[in-house]
């Protein structure tokens, strides 16, 4: 069989459980591709020796009838998450040669259910950025192109490794993480689907902290159905992280009837921004017609504070950032300056996190740092934690008052060209994670659905909102829409 | 319970070049919670370890680690809470403490400035001279402890041990209550007593298991009866916080030589810097840790890596009904049921294993004689052989048995002497070992007179001068006590020397 690579995680599964296919020809069929793929920069560390015998062992256990949901399947993993003797640095040269002693819960329990890791996923320094630009590994690129334009495109970020890779056909799926949308901007830049499951759904026990209040893991996939299964196959009570639901896990795929008869559907006015451009609104009423059409209800509604959502945003996250960060101060592990003679303690904290820390991450530990200090405290970041507040009640009352889902554009734009926001205020990009902060404020899943083409023929996404813990009921709506989106649009191979 | 009424002792005062001076004081006693397990992590808590062998992923701060609340930690903060009469915050929440240092690997320490889990409650400080003072305590926190920098080990390079960090920290703060460096030491040495009763502190000092900052101010007579009424803190000094005392001795040493240090500065029309110091020891004098340009600002925020602690109060509730006698409330009961007097009570309840083994000899016998032979006799001779109480050779059963023969005027109590030092260095059964040995009293009035009768028949001329001079009495008492080998009941001796040489 050729172009395995090209499978979604059902498709393979079933392949697999046929016997028309193994897992090392699966895993073969990616580490090709991968190899074949340097310009998109998307695959920053590969195991491709770990990736063959976590296949054959794959193929041993799918031998048997009790093979896990997720047995023999390759995907990728953000360099996010800390996996056992394999590089892990966040993107961050502060991490360099960093290789963790242990395996984080979320990709742990992705091998417990039988998946190959293939390596690790290019992203934003530690998780900052909106273009995969800040990477100490350099860009990600996207597989798209604009029709008729060479310009390479960013493939979003923070997770801008994940959508590429999952786009190019690099992998059959990837980990993500989003605290302010970096699982479905890049999702929606790269026409994949990206989910980002409740605050606590997934376990962060190793995975490298940017804001931990905000911090989720979830899915990137070809499919809704995808994201289904791996999701569960993701997330779980954990022990080890104090802000992760001990609640029990639902077959998500199971859920995925596409019957949305009767289900309530608010479009919130206040994301209805100036200067939108013209093909995102059509877009949006296009989702709005294809839920109405489905069944669906759809009521307007409102969400007052969300214009305060992303300055909020980026006073907590920021905070929390800064403190997170601390730890990374050459002592212990990963990068540490030269010093000179003479060079005390305070030296070596300086140069050794001016050296390690890229542009972004500086700025918003000083800006964390800022917020934080004293005098300053409750001008920002209390002001940013009452303001967040509401937005979460602002979301809880729409969901009192009957509204399932809420949809909304995933991003104001489709994916930009690489290099087009270096010269332009760091708030410009900030701007892109408008539509997706708040329901990181507010804790709740979101899904990103790629729903058309631009007229350039770049990927746009809508996303979908779901209420605490329902994301079986998200998936759902999101199965609904993907199925009257039909989008079967691939990027032209130019790697 | 016995109400047990002191009067407040005097503040101290120092005379300084141009008036007195009273002392203001306030600690911060930071307690080592008696854990197997760290705070937030599984890693062992044990003392003397290899340096960083105690490290769980989390302590050394590596990436993606999170901290999990250890229930036992939480448990001995609310029992040291009820101990100290306090009110327990069933809501409390966990702060970070953000600075730079590299035995503090997180780059902040975990603990609650806003929400402690502890709230007001009081502590009942006795000096031992009849006077005692109600010093109110503030809040108990809970934190983690940081590790330790080791800088002498080379001339280039300083090491750092980690196995302290995260060990779990009670910081028990006390209002400015304390007028002297006696009254500190004391303060420190009964929150030690009453965690020790608890269990929830081995209070070790020297281990670092227990230190004290101490917060030293100076004010004029009077001023501190203001700001009591007012609670306005305007009317006391400036304080300055001396850091990291492990010494009940240095405490008091280094509040003195601060206080008069403050009254230099002002009495020569200066100002004391509100600041932290540190006492030298060897000089004998504090010095500042930090100029104002170096200090922190700790940026405090809620750690949005743990959920606010919740508790109920039912469990609160099972942990007090698990709450053993504690000091105040068990010497009041000696004092009581034993007719001890304050001094002996307090002996005696200093720590909970001399007082159950008081009890022990106690029960069912002359409470105040069982008081004097275990603080007379048992512990002077334990002392003397650098033994305690829980090395002791002696059991309460043994030293109880002597203490009912003395009761039952089995035997005198030289014999009883004798016979406890027998029992401390051979052992075994004293009311078998005075049958045995024959140390038996003499009761028998006939034995002795014939005895006595002896004594006057071959001494007349004392027994002429005794009759004038009663005092002389003691003499035929000696000579009838030597006579006996020292087993004559010395009541029936005493009163048949007086009557006869009344004669």
């Amino acid at each position: 069989m050729t172009d395995l690579n090209k499978l979604g995680l059902a498709e393979a599964r079933d392949l697999l459980r046929k016997g028309e296919t193994t897992s090392v020809e699966l895993t073969q069929s990616c580490l090709t591709a991968i190899d074949a793929a340097g310009a998109l920069n998307a695959f920053v560390h590969k195991t491709p020796e770990l990736a063959m015998e976590r296949a054959k062992a794959a193929d041993e256990r799918l031998k048997g009838d009790d093979a896990p949901a997720m047995c023999g399947l390759p995907i990728g993993i953000k360099d996010l998450f800390c996996t056992k003797g394999v590089d892990s640095q966040a993107g961050s040269r502060i991490l360099e040669g960093f290789k963790p002693e242990y395996e984080s819960t979320v990709s742990q329990n992705l091998i417990d259910n039988g998946a190959v890791m293939l390596g690790k996923l290019n992203m934003d320094e530690f998780a900052m950025g909106s273009s995969n630009e800040t990477s100490v590994y350099g860009n990600a690129v996207s597989p798209w192109r604009r029709d008729n334009d060479d310009a390479e495109l960013t493939p979003g970020g923070s997770s801008g490794g994940s959508a590429s890779a999952v786009a190019a056909d690099l992998c059959l799926a990837a980990t993500g993480t989003d605290t302010g949308g970096s699982i479905r901007q890049p999702a929606a830049f790269t026409g994949t689907v990206g989910i980002k499951p409740t605050y606590g759904r997934c376990s962060r026990w190793g995975v490298v902290a940017f804001a931990s209040s905000l911090d989720q893991a979830g899915p990137m996939t070809k499919s809704v159905r995808d994201a289904a299964i791996m999701l569960e196959a993701m997330c779980g009570h954990d022990a080890k992280d104090s802000t992760s639901a001990d609640l029990a896990v639902p077959n998500f795929e199971a859920m995925l009837t596409g019957d949305i008869k009767g289900k309530k559907i608010g479009i919130p006015k206040e994301y209805r921004m100036d200067g939108m451009p013209g093909e995102i609104e059509t877009l949006w009423a296009d989702g709005t017609a294809m839920l109405k059409d489905a069944g669906a209800e759809i009521v307007d509604i409102s969400l007052p504070h969300t214009k305060y959502a992303l300055p909020a945003y980026y006073v907590i996250a920021p905070a929390e950032a800064s403190s997170n960060l601390a730890r990374y101060d050459g002592v212990r592990y990963g990068h540490r300056a030269t010093l000179e003679a003479g060079d005390g303690i305070t030296e070596m904290y300086e140069k050794t996190r001016a050296e390690g820390f890229g542009h972004e991450v500086q700025r918003r530990v000083m800006i964390g740092t800022y917020v934080l200090s004293a005098g300053f405290y409750d001008a920002y970041y209390n002001r940013a934690r009452r303001v967040r507040t509401l937005i979460k009640k602002d979301f809880e009352d729409v969901f009192a008052a009957g509204v399932d889902a809420i949809l909304t554009p995933a991003t104001p734009s489709a994916a930009f060209g690489l290099g087009e926001m270096t010269d332009a205020d760091p708030v410009q990009m900030y701007l892109n994670d408008v539509f997706t902060v708040t329901v990181n404020l507010a804790g709740l899943p979101g899904i990103s659905v790629p729903a058309g083409l631009d007229a350039q023929g770049l990927p746009l996404g809508l996303q979908l909102i779901g209420k605490p813990w329902e994301e079986g009921d998200l998936l759902n709506t999101a199965y609904a829409l993907e199925a009257a989106a039909g989008f079967v649009a691939k990027p032209r191979k130019w790697w | 319970m016995l109400d047990l009424t002191y009067e407040l002792p005097k503040p101290k005062v120092i005379s300084g070049a141009k008036h007195d001076w009273e002392l203001v004081i306030g600690l911060e006693v930071h307690a080592q919670v008696s854990s197997n397990a760290k705070l937030f992590s599984g890693a062992s808590t044990q003392f003397g370890a290899e340096p960083n062998s105690n490290v769980a992923f989390v302590d050394s701060a590596m990436p993606g680690m999170l901290p999990v609340i250890n229930e036992y930690c939480i448990e001995q903060a609310v029992r040291t809470g009820l101990g100290l009469k306090a009110q327990i915050n069933l809501k409390s929440a966990f702060d970070r403490k953000n600075y730079f240092y590299p035995d503090l690997p997180q780059g902040y320490q975990i603990s609650q400035l806003y929400h402690p889990i502890v709230g007001e409650g009081e502590v009942l400080v006795e000096l031992g001279n009849g006077t005692a003072r109600n010093v109110r305590i503030e809040r108990i926190h809970m934190e983690q402890d940081a590790g330790k920098s080791i800088h002498d080990m080379d001339p280039n390079m300083s090491f750092v041990d980690l196995n302290r960090v995260g060990v779990c920290l009670m910081e028990i703060v006390s209002r400015p209550d304390i007028r002297g460096p006696e009254e500190a030491a004391a303060f420190v040495g009964k929150l030690r007593q009453i965690m020790r009763y608890l269990g929830t502190c081995d209070g070790n000092m020297q281990n670092g298991n227990m230190r004290a900052d101490v917060n030293v101010s100076i004010c004029r007579p009077g001023d501190y009866e203001k700001y009591q009424e007012t609670q306005d803190f305007s009317h006391l000094g400036t304080r300055c916080e001396i850091k990291n005392m492990n010494s009940m001795r240095f405490i008091q040493q280094a509040i003195e030589v601060e206080a008069r240090r403050q009254i230099a500065i002002v009495e020569a029309g200066g100002t004391v810097d509100q600041e932290t110091r540190l006492y030298d020891v060897e000089k004998g004098e504090t010095r500042s840790m930090r100029s104002k340009e170096e200090a922190h600002d700790y940026r405090y925020f809620p750690d949005p890596d743990l959920l606010p602690l919740e508790i109920e109060q039912e469990w609160v509730d099972q942990i007090a009904a698990t709450l053993p006698e504690l000091p105040d409330d068990k010497k009041a009961r000696f004092i009581s049921d034993f007719g001890l007097s304050d001094y002996d009570a307090s002996v005696l309840t200093a720590d909970v294993e001399s007082a159950a083994y008081f009890e022990a000899v106690a029960e069912g016998r002359n409470g105040k004689l069982a008081a004097n032979w275990v603080i007379n006799e048992l512990f002077g001779r334990l002392k003397a052989d650098d033994k305690d109480i829980s090395n002791c050779p002696v059991t309460p059963e043994q030293l109880g048995g002597i203490v009912a023969l003395i009761s039952a005027e089995t035997i005198s109590g030289k014999i009883a002497k004798d016979l406890f030092e027998i029992v401390y260095t051979e052992g075994g059964d004293p009311a078998l070992i005075v049958e045995e040995r024959g140390m038996k009293q003499v009761t028998d009035t006939g034995a002795i007179e014939a005895a006595l009768d002896q004594i006057i028949a071959d001494n007349p001329a004392q027994v002429e001068k005794a009759k004038v001079n009663p005092k002389l009495a003691g003499w035929f008492v000696g000579q009838v006590m030597k006579a006996t080998g020292g087993k004559a009941n010395p009541k029936a001796v005493n009163q048949l020397v007086a009557q006869k040489l009344g004669e």
